[in-house]
């Protein structure tokens, strides 16, 4: 299929993920190998060159985050794979563990060399608690083998990796939040700065990176065809992971090539809606991120032209919902899901998010005036531009794109 | 002296510059603009959580928290655009529809932070629905009441109790719009780690945690023609009291504070300043006994009640190291309950006796059964400095006119030494004008002991007494209590004395006194005590008049028989919720 | 709180040894108190963290009880309360809901006889609903003690999930 590709996932299926021997049998930490004969700014230029970008949501730049977190002068620094995916519709990193947990481990150890950290941590949420044997079995034989450990390969580079889990919680998937639940408490975001990249886990300097921006890694330092940045164009090359739900034939993770159409997402690799049903919205990116209606249909899945469509990329989700879901029905969901994860630390969060929900049921029962929808875009703005993280910030993504895309839904009968 | 750097911005178009690390909020200040403010507390790390602050800084999207930003070159803020007051308005709003609303009828009614916001930004009619849930009050012990539906979730108080106190009895716990503050499964505050020191309740903004009220009780009390009322205060306390009627921070208010308390039909008003002396000369001589007979070394002292349900809940093993003498409240209450009863010919239980002090947990000692005899307390009623307070605007005095007078007598002389009881150090520095003199048998030259002043966390020094050196040691906040028990357990301690007081800078900055009491006020009242005891005829507590002819007349002499009887005590381990070998 | 009259939950002595062997395993490390909390309430029939489990923990961890039950409340995988032998966590996220998350918490609900919240009789199930955890592509899921049942589109095939966890065809519902 022309829409799929296999470089992420290339070694999905082709050993046997608890056996080291067996990752080694298919080129197995060849990269690693390769990285300790490098500059460590080197390894951070050729991601750069490859305008990777992190795939936890934010897109932040990944070769210019390693640059700067080697940058940092420090006796002890840290990495941390954040493995806490948990917005809706997302389950991207749980296939890379599952199908390739050595790729990840030997990933995380070219990042610990690039940015001359000692230590690791994996922060993997809860819900994947069943592929904690397959992280710690990698870890074990990767330190048997003299992957992990002290001298590393003969080396100084001396780095082992910790693997610590959540406990249901969405909001640890926000960097402070994350290292705070490391730290052994609730895991609610602190204010910036200090930034990570200076004062993150046990105040050293921090670089983290999500599961699918690491798996790419050991793969684009071995790619001497260029394969790929063969894929496609502008400041969206490459290949994406995206996880296809919600109400499609056939859900599930697919790697695809940068600049793929929506249509072919959905219709395509998803082979379309059950049951004759038509396409009511898309959500991209996850609960936090925004909706689009069928106008959206023919947009290539890149950063750029996703923006221009007024959605993002976000947590490489694509959530399909059909005309058998309302559009309030979807946002009371995506609501309810805020109403239960908001940290409530900080006043716009933990009060708007319950504001809004009542507003919505109020909308449902038919109840709602035009000053209550004035009060919730209000509120929804609010939370926006002075919650204390990302998760407040971005809650009412949903709604302030839905009230966009969808106006006749807030478009109420009667007076007020 | 290093140059400072020194950075320019811009707020609402007005040029400032401030030293480098300044954040908005104090840049702001600087030129008249009060930014409003929440969750930050000027001596805590920022939070930046009740989000009340924020302001727009041009180039930022989103909104920047004025309480942690810190300023940098060319900063352009605005605190007064439309969008920054829609959104401090529209939070304001929403922290009032999860706050129970009975203004009215509250303990902080006029004096809450909230309700101030709510004024100045002249909300009349509320935005948001009502979303308060039903959350009931916990009263169940003598010093502090909670009240969690009228928590705003800032914070404050659960950073004092970690941060300062290293207690931390208080905590979040939930999330969302369930987060709450509470303790460890909801248990009611004794059955935490919680010491009473009420430091929670001086941070909080608002009517979530409060001292227990007594006013009504002494109102009662005073109104009934068949009860002798007698009053003590805490030499922290005339230094404090000014603050709410619009004297500067550190005001010695000694002689108003007499007058209002006469006006308020105390029948005799008298001084704790002369029982702090009485607790330097038993706890002086137990020192000396101490180390005359090679007792528990080091002594520790004994006056601060926060401290006292501190260690005997953290540090029963330590117990025999704490002076057995009482608080200077409690040999108060013990005096008047014998001696003055006596002295004045009214019988003992008719006698009611009132203290004013800067403290929440002295509402907790005052109520021990070992605080008295017969079934009769000794301490009938305690009241904090914003009782006092309360009291005052009660009865509708004009404070600031009031006439100076003086303290009553047999109880009311204290001499300088006591007046410094309220300082961390203070304590300290009275006993060894005592016991220098005592042992050496001549005066200490200079009388000030500097080396156990000051606001520093732990002092040390060590002094010459002739035949022996004494090493002493001062700290303040529970968090360095603990570092010291610590040290203490390990060995590591070779002091002979060690003063602890519970709350930061002392009685003086104690959870009991006036709202913004911060350490920046508590220094200035420090200072005032030392102003205080400066200016008094007597400054060591052993020339103290009163207490000579106390002792003539009534006690004998100190760690005498009746000395044991009345002013000193013994303590006891108080059980964990759970203890597991 | 109902916690403070709730019966005392005894640690045995086998219990506590078994939490021993947690600390150890965790090297008594605080900052892994999440960890540490989510193997000890696997050790209690009824999966939380009773208040006497809490305080044993926090005293010889050590670390402040404050900040466990700060934990238990504020992670949804951990609580402070009674659950069930078997809590049976319905996805109650979008991707479900779209798939017919309902109907599946109603069968959820029919066979076992409760509503979610409530325990069976037996102390054997508990209905939780939970937030999204990553089965979307096999909606409508459902999470039991870290295994996820998922395509439970149909009455049969929840029962048959349900099932293997009920003794003795288990009398609840119905």
């Amino acid at each position: 299929m022309g829409n799929e590709a296999t470089f992420i996932t290339k070694n999905f299926g082709k050993y046997d993920p608890m056996s080291i021997d067996s990752y080694l049998s298919i080129g197995g930490y060849s990269a690693l190998k390769r990285a300790i004969s490098m500059d460590g700014e080197d390894i951070a230029s050729k991601i750069a060159e490859a305008k990777v970008k992190g795939r936890g949501g934010a897109a932040y730049d990944m070769g210019r985050k390693w640059s700067q977190s080697r940058g940092i002068k420090a006796p002890h620094k840290v990495v941390i794979c954040n493995a806490d995916e948990g917005e809706t519709c997302t389950f991207k990193d749980r296939e890379i563990i599952t199908h390739d947990p050595f790729n990840l481990i030997e990933a995380i150890t070219i990042c610990g060399y690039t940015v001359n950290a000692q230590d690791a941590y994996i922060y993997m949420r809860e819900e994947y608690r069943h592929l904690r044997p397959r992280i710690l079995n990698a870890i074990k034989q990767a330190e048997e083998k003299g992957f992990l450990g002290d001298r590393i390969l003969g080396t100084d580079f001396s780095f082992r990796i910790h693997l610590y889990s959540g406990a249901g919680a969405y909001v640890c998937g926000e960097g402070t939040a994350l290292i705070r639940s490391i730290e052994g408490k609730a895991g609610r975001p602190r204010m910036k700065p200090p930034f990570m990249k200076v004062s993150g886990l046990f105040a050293l300097p921090t670089c983290v990176n999500n599961v699918e921006s690491f798996a790419i890694v050991p793969h684009l330092l071995m790619d001497d065809k260029r394969e790929y940045v063969s894929y496609g164009s502008g400041e969206s090359l490459g290949t994406k992971l995206i996880c296809l739900g919600g109400n499609v034939r056939r859900p599930g993770v697919y790697e695809i090539p940068f600049g793929t159409t929506v249509r072919d997402i959905i219709f395509d690799l998803g082979q379309g809606i059950p049951g004759g049903h038509s396409l009511r919205l898309i959500q991209f990116g996850g609960a936090s991120g925004k909706v689009a209606d069928s106008r959206i249909l023919d947009t290539p899945y890149t950063y750029d032209d996703l923006k221009k469509a007024g959605v993002t990329v976000g947590s490489g989700s694509v959530l399909v919902i059909d005309d058998r879901t309302s559009v309030l029905d979807f946002l009371r969901m995506t609501q309810d899901f805020f109403s239960e994860e908001s940290c409530g630390q900080c006043t716009p969060c933990r009060e708007g998010n319950l504001h809004i929900k009542l507003i919505l049921a109020k909308m449902a029962r038919s109840e709602a005036t035009q000053a209550d929808i004035r009060e919730m875009t209000k509120i929804a703005k609010i939370m926006s531009i002075s919650s204390l993280c990302g998760l407040g910030e971005s809650a009412q993504n949903a709604l302030l794109s839905a009230m966009k895309v969808f106006p006749e839904t807030f478009e109420l009968g009667g007076e007020n | 002296m290093e140059d400072v750097q020194m950075i320019h911005l811009k707020i609402n178009n007005l040029p400032v510059s401030v030293p480098k690390g300044t954040k908005i909020l104090q840049a702001a200040q600087s030129i008249g603009i009060d930014i409003p403010h929440l969750c930050f507390h000027p001596d805590q790390r920022a939070k930046a959580r009740c989000r009340i602050c924020s302001v727009e800084v041009v180039g930022n999207r989103r909104l920047l928290a004025a309480c942690s930003t810190e300023v940098w070159e060319g900063m352009e803020v605005f605190t007064d655009s439309q969008i920054v007051r829609d959104t401090q308005v529209g939070i304001l709003q929403l922290i009032m529809a999860d706050h129970d609303k009975n203004c009215l009828t509250c303990a902080r009614n006029h004096r809450c932070e909230l309700q101030e916001l709510c004024a100045r930004f002249n909300i009349q009619i509320p935005n948001v629905p009502d979303v308060t849930k039903d959350r009931k009050a916990e009263n169940t012990n003598p010093s502090i009441v909670r009240n969690p539906a009228k928590c705003i979730k800032c914070g404050r108080c659960v950073r004092v109790c970690k941060d300062t106190q290293g207690i931390e009895a208080l905590t979040y716990a939930s999330r969302s719009d369930d987060l709450i503050v509470t303790t460890p499964y909801n248990l009611s505050m004794e059955k935490t780690d919680c010491t009473l020191c009420g430091q929670c309740s001086l941070v909080c903004p608002t009517g979530a945690i409060v001292e227990k009220d007594d006013t009504q009780v002494v109102l009662n009390a005073l109104q009934d023609p068949n009860t002798h009322v007698i009053v003590q205060v805490a030499p922290a306390v005339r230094v404090a009291l000014g603050d709410a009627f619009g004297y500067e921070s550190g005001a010695i208010v000694t002689g108003q504070m007499v007058t209002a308390l006469k006006m308020l039909g105390f029948d005799r008003v008298f001084d704790t300043n002369f029982s702090a002396d009485l607790t330097i000369m038993e706890e002086g001589s137990e020192l000396l006994h101490r180390i005359q007979n090679g007792g528990v070394m080091p002594m520790l002292t004994s006056c601060s009640p926060g401290w006292i349900n501190f260690i005997e809940k953290h540090y029963p093993q330590l117990l025999p190291h704490l002076s057995t003498a009482k608080s200077p409240m409690s040999m108060f209450g013990a005096i008047s309950k014998t001696y003055y009863a006596k002295q004045a010919g009214v019988p003992v239980k008719n006698i009611f006796t009132v203290a004013i002090m800067p403290c929440t947990a002295k509402k907790f000692e005052a109520a021990r059964p070992e605080m008295g005899r017969d079934g009769m307390r000794d301490v009938d009623a305690v009241l904090t400095t914003r009782e006092f307070i309360k009291l005052i605007r009660y009865v509708g005095l004009s404070f600031k006119d009031l006439p100076e007078s003086e303290f009553d007598s047999p109880l009311g002389t204290g001499s300088g030494a006591g007046a410094i009881f309220g300082a961390t150090g203070g304590v300290m520095e009275a006993a060894l004008r005592t016991v220098y003199e005592k042992v050496t048998g001549k005066e200490a030259q200079p009388l000030e002991f500097h080396d156990v002043r000051g606001f520093a966390g732990v002092k040390e020094a060590t002094y010459d007494l002739g035949v022996r050196k004494v090493k002493v040691a001062v700290c303040h906040t529970l968090l360095n209590a603990r570092k010291m028990m610590d040290r203490l357990e390990k060995g590591e301690c070779d002091y002979d004395f060690i003063e602890i007081m519970a709350c930061p800078g002392g009685c003086i900055g104690g959870g009991g006194q006036p709202y913004d009491t911060t350490n920046e006020v508590r220094k200035k009242r420090i200072e005032a005590l030392y102003e205080i005891d400066k200016g008094l005829p007597y400054r060591k507590s052993h020339e103290n008049p009163d207490i000579i002819t106390l002792y003539k007349d009534f006690l004998g002499e100190p760690l005498s028989d009746t000395s044991h009887h009345l002013l000193h005590t013994d303590y006891h381990q108080v059980h964990k919720l759970y203890e597991f070998e | 709180m109902a916690t403070e009259n709730a019966p005392e939950f005894v640690i045995t002595d086998e219990l506590a040894r078994k939490i021993d062997r947690v600390l150890d395993e965790h090297e008594h490390d605080a900052t892994q108190i999440v960890g540490v909390l989510l193997d000890v309430q696997d050790l209690i029939d009824q999966q939380y963290v009773p208040q006497s489990v809490a305080f044993y923990v926090a005293q010889k961890l050590p670390i402040k009880v404050s900040v466990i039950y700060d934990c238990l409340t504020f992670y949804s995988a951990l609580s402070p309360t009674p659950r069930a032998k078997y809590p049976v966590q319905v996805c109650r996220s979008i991707a479900c809901k779209v798939n017919g998350s309902d109907s599946l918490l109603d069968t959820v609900k029919k066979i076992l006889g409760v509503e979610p919240g409530e325990v069976t009789y037996d102390g054997r199930f508990t209905i939780e609903e939970v937030s999204c955890f990553g089965a979307c592509d096999v909606a409508p899921a459902i999470r039991i003690n870290g295994t996820v049942y998922g395509h439970l589109d149909t009455t049969e095939k929840v029962r048959a999930v349900l099932e293997k966890f009920m003794q003795g065809g288990g009398q609840y519902g119905e």
